[in-house]
């Protein structure tokens, strides 16, 4: 039974450059992962997510920058003698052996006695409810079976870094969001240091402690989840994290104005000129009785009402130009009236949900 | 502002160790082949351009333009080889159409039938022609006997037996390729053509056929080059009435010990079949005929 | 029965009756591709010198000359010991050239894979004169290890070839989980990704063996004095005269065959890989 691992380690990334030709998969990449944390590094594809990852498991070596697992410099470690458990996106079961050759493939190869190995085994099993499976062979098992028998065999030696390179990316809608409930509950009784790989915003907001947005070779941001839906760093990251629209905004000394107005806002601007104005969906609120006192007020025309069921979505023109997209709840006097193509709307924005941010891309 | 690359000569030295082992396990290989089969070669290259008094000249190859005979060898080569490449596409073309429609186990067990003589022993094939071509043999015996022909014809030691044997040898080689671009036809492609209007015959010959054709270019040049370099069926089928580059080129060596001659002649073999590979491979990839490389 | 002719045979609606001329002319190819090889078989137990089909008188006498001739049992000894030697050499080193080539990343590949291949796009007959010379020079001039070595030079791309495609079908992120679970990547190479192309390894170790033992030009040249293979001595004999012991070497050849292509699909036999069931 593999017991919490309090010896986890950190992770230290320091200047990790890795091209191919011209093209930079990797830009002097810097990151500290706490030891025991859970991090996501998130981002389209093509953006030096999975990159990363293979740089921690020593399969792509980087042109230079240092790498140390705890205390111990690993960059020139070879892949085998690194220590660290790993799944893959194709799971990357061995389809010759059972599934309990499969996950004591690394106890054999740490010379093992025999009936620990079962032992080990077998715990590593019921770990990841496969419990008596031992005997399977790979093709008798459905996709969520062989998941969690990769990662059955990446925990079996008890590592203290666990790699993740989209494990879920295989699997239907239902099993995917069961999956991340028991992925991140495996993470808290075991405790070891783990780096996932994901494209899906929704997966890493759910699971981590901290997400590190990639794009282009670059950490865009790396914050706690909440940090980065609330006060994303720049646009890019506002855009790949949630929905929203984005409205151009202008200073005016130590004022941000909009359509000429001063915009309400409780977080201070970041320190450039090139301002937006995000805004989220869910914090439109639609005022049935005219402006608000105290928030920010735009009149619009509804141009699109899309009923969704749980929500509505309400696209509305700005008076001043621009579009706003609102997220309502279907409850209340929405129930009984949407409001309808081309009725004229006061849409409001609390202070607190105004949030600006830098409209560049980088 | 400078940046900080750690590591960075620790890292490309060990990248290019990698690469030097990866490399270095085909080394084995390319060794034997260096030794056993290029340079050897490249030897006989040098040999083609030494005369008989030991200098260089160009006599090797004035010889074979101008003695007729070996204008006649020349000829004979490419008859063999055209009229072999022909007839494989006439014969194995409907075949390979034939077990390409079939389901799957039937067209398994037919196919059988390519690959066993595929297999089974040159030598053995070609003596088997041997036997059954023969004065007294099973062909002439069976014709005889259901009235085809009163007296024995002629059919092996001249260029028909020639080119029974190599057409029953050079089959599969043009079968395979050709059935393998069959199966890969998308059979939905026939049914829109139908659909679209065209008439059976008018679909196959806009449809089916020009798909097929890359297939078929592979398979007649594999053969075309295979027959050019040929020797074991002609010199056995052949009695000597057929004599071709190959031939000739052992002759040069067993009888007169010329090796100038015998290698300008290789030199021209050599040089026609890389010559006709690379023009093909203007037109096909030749490594996904071999499955290569990357 | 009459009306399987008159139903559709293809996508374009062509009836089976109008494509009678098509199965005629396929099964007749089919016929005349399989008998030569196989009528040898029945007409090795012919008495006569003739080797009439069906054999008038059924004998072994054929067998018996072949069997009982010691200039033959030589051969046959030397031609399948060149055969395994030549398996047993260019199995190895292509299957490693196959995978070297496969996981390398230097631009040489294509040139070094081109190189490789090189034995199969030589016409035989310079291989043969051009290891002649070479063995004269080298004094192994009629030795088997010269045999061998030239048969392995001819074996390797089919090896390569072979395994090369086994190569391009097979996951590689396999060989990477055994090596991120502790294996260096000899043992990750053969506890994981071997297993897994023993069907193409066993293949090109059958097609080395047929190579070395069907060989005749080669073989002609530089094999001989005490070393004269099967093909070489039965290649002679069919040029002077039909020699009907051929008949029941034959035989024997084909059996051989077929026996390897039995073997080598028992041993090898890969279940295909199933997709997950959800």
């Amino acid at each position: 039974m593999t017991s919490r691992n309090s010896e986890a380690l950190p992770i230290s990334i320091r200047n990790v450059t890795k091209t191919y030709g011209a093209v930079h998969a990797l830009n002097d990449v810097s990151l500290e992962v706490e030891s025991g944390e859970f991090l996501t590094l998130l981002g389209p594809s093509g953006s030096g997510k999975t990159t990363l990852l293979m740089v921690l498991a020593g399969f792509t070596r980087p042109d230079c920058g240092s790498l140390k697992f705890g205390d111990r410099e690993v960059i020139r470690t070879p892949p085998h003698l690194r220590d660290v458990g790993m799944t893959f996106q194709s799971y990357a079961l061995f389809p010759h052996m059972t599934v309990a050759g499969n996950v004591g493939y690394p106890l054999k190869l740490r010379k093992v006695s025999k009936p620990d190995i079962a032992a080990r085994v077998e715990g590593a099993l019921d770990t990841v409810q496969l419990g008596g499976f031992g005997d399977r062979r790979i093709d008798q098992l459905s996709g969520g079976q062989r998941q969690r028998v990769a990662v059955a065999r990446a925990i079996v030696f008890e590592p203290r870094i666990l790699l993740m390179d989209e494990p879920l990316s295989a699997l239907d809608k239902k099993l995917r969001d069961q999956m991340q409930i028991e992925l991140r509950h495996l993470h808290e009784k075991l405790g070891m240091t783990t780096v996932y790989v994901t494209h899906d915003q929704r997966e890493a907001l759910t699971m981590s402690d901290r997400i590190a947005v990639v794009n282009h070779g670059r950490i865009m941001q790396l914050a706690t989840p909440r940090d980065l839906y609330e006060r994303p760093a720049n646009r890019f990251v506002a855009d790949f994290i949630g929905e929203s629209t984005f409205l151009p905004v202008s200073r005016q000394g130590q004022t941000i104005l909009f359509d000429g107005q001063p915009l309400l806002h409780d977080v201070p601007a970041p320190d450039t000129d090139n301002l937006s104005l995000m805004v989220r969906p869910e914090r439109v609120v639609l005022s049935r009785e005219g402006p608000r006192e105290g928030a920010n007020n735009f009149a619009a025309t509804a141009t699109d009402v899309v009923y969704q069921g749980d929500s509505y979505l309400l696209h509305a023109a700005l008076a001043s130009g621009g579009q706003i997209v609102l997220r309502g709840a279907m409850r209340g006097a929405n129930a009984s009236s949407l409001p309808s193509v081309g009725d004229a709307l006061t849409l409001c924005l609390a202070p607190e949900d105004t949030v600006l941010i830098d409209g560049s891309e980088r | 502002m400078q940046a900080i690359r750690t590591n960075e000569a620790g890292l490309r030295r060990d990248e290019w160790l990698e690469r030097l082992k990866l490399f270095g396990l085909g080394s084995p290989a390319i060794l034997l082949i260096l030794i056993i089969l290029v340079i050897p070669v490249g030897w006989l290259f040098y040999v083609s351009f030494i005369g008989a008094d030991g200098t260089f000249s160009l006599e090797n190859y004035e010889r074979m333009l101008r003695r007729k005979s070996y204008a006649r060898i020349f000829q004979t080569t490419f008859e063999v080889s055209f009229l072999t490449t022909g007839l494989c596409i006439l014969i194995g073309y409907p075949l390979a159409y034939f077990i390409s429609g079939l389901p799957n186990r039937i067209a398994n067990l037919c196919l059988i039938t390519v690959l066993l003589p595929f297999w089974t022993s040159l030598l053995v094939r070609t003596y088997a022609w041997l036997v059954l071509l023969q004065k007294r043999g099973l062909v002439n015996e069976w014709a005889m006997s259901l009235g085809l022909w009163d007296e024995p014809i002629k059919m092996v030691h001249n260029m028909t037996g020639t080119l029974i044997g190599m057409v029953h040898i050079m089959l599969p080689f043009l079968i395979l390729p050709v059935y393998g671009a069959m199966r890969a036809i998308d059979r939905d492609l026939m049914k829109a053509a139908s659909n679209l209007g065209a008439s059976p015959r008018h679909a196959f010959w806009t449809v089916f056929f020009p798909l097929t054709l890359p297939g078929l270019f592979a398979g007649s040049l594999m053969v075309f080059i295979l027959c050019l370099g040929f020797f074991v069926t002609p010199a056995v089928l052949g009695g000597g009435k057929v004599i071709m580059v190959s031939m000739k080129i052992v002759s040069n060596i067993e009888l007169f010990v010329n090796w100038g001659a015998a290698s300008a002649l290789g030199v021209v073999l050599l040089v026609s079949t890389v010559a006709i590979l690379w023009i093909a491979s203007r037109f096909l990839n030749l490594e996904k005929m071999t499955g290569g490389g990357h | 029965m009459l009306r399987w002719f008159r139903s559709p045979a293809t996508e374009t609606q062509i009836t089976h009756g109008q494509r009678l001329w098509l199965y005629v002319l396929a099964v007749v190819i089919m016929v005349l591709l399989v008998t030569p090889t196989l009528i040898v078989i029945p007409m090795s137990f012919s008495d006569s010198q003739y080797l009439e089909f069906p054999p008038e008188t059924w004998s072994m006498r054929w067998y018996d000359h072949y069997f009982g001739s010691p200039e033959w049992m030589r051969a046959t000894v030397t031609s399948f010991k060149a055969a395994i030697l030549t398996m047993l050499l260019a199995t190895p080193i292509g299957v490693l050239a196959a995978y070297g080539l496969h996981c390398s990343k230097v631009r040489f590949v294509r040139a070094a894979f081109v190189l490789m291949i090189t034995p199969m796009m030589v016409p035989v007959v310079l291989v043969a004169i051009g290891a002649f010379y070479a063995y004269v020079q080298l004094q192994i001039l009629y030795t088997l290890t010269g045999l061998v070595l030239a048969h392995t030079v001819l074996a390797l791309p089919l090896v390569v070839i072979v395994t090369g495609s086994a190569l391009k079908g097979y996951d590689m992120s396999q060989e990477a989980a055994a090596r991120s679970l502790g294996a260096p990547r000899w043992k990750a190479f053969l506890t994981v990704t071997l297993p897994q192309i023993r069907f193409a390894v066993v293949t090109s170790a059958l097609l080395a063996f047929l190579t070395s033992f069907d060989e005749v030009v080669v073989a002609m040249f530089i094999s001989g004095g005490d070393n004269p293979t099967l093909t070489r001595n039965m290649f002679n004999a069919l040029r002077d005269q039909i020699d009907p012991t051929i008949a029941s070497i034959s035989t024997i050849m084909i059996l051989v065959t077929t026996g390897m292509m039995v073997l080598a699909q028992l041993f090898g036999q890969q279940k295909e890989p199933t997709r997950p069931k959800d």
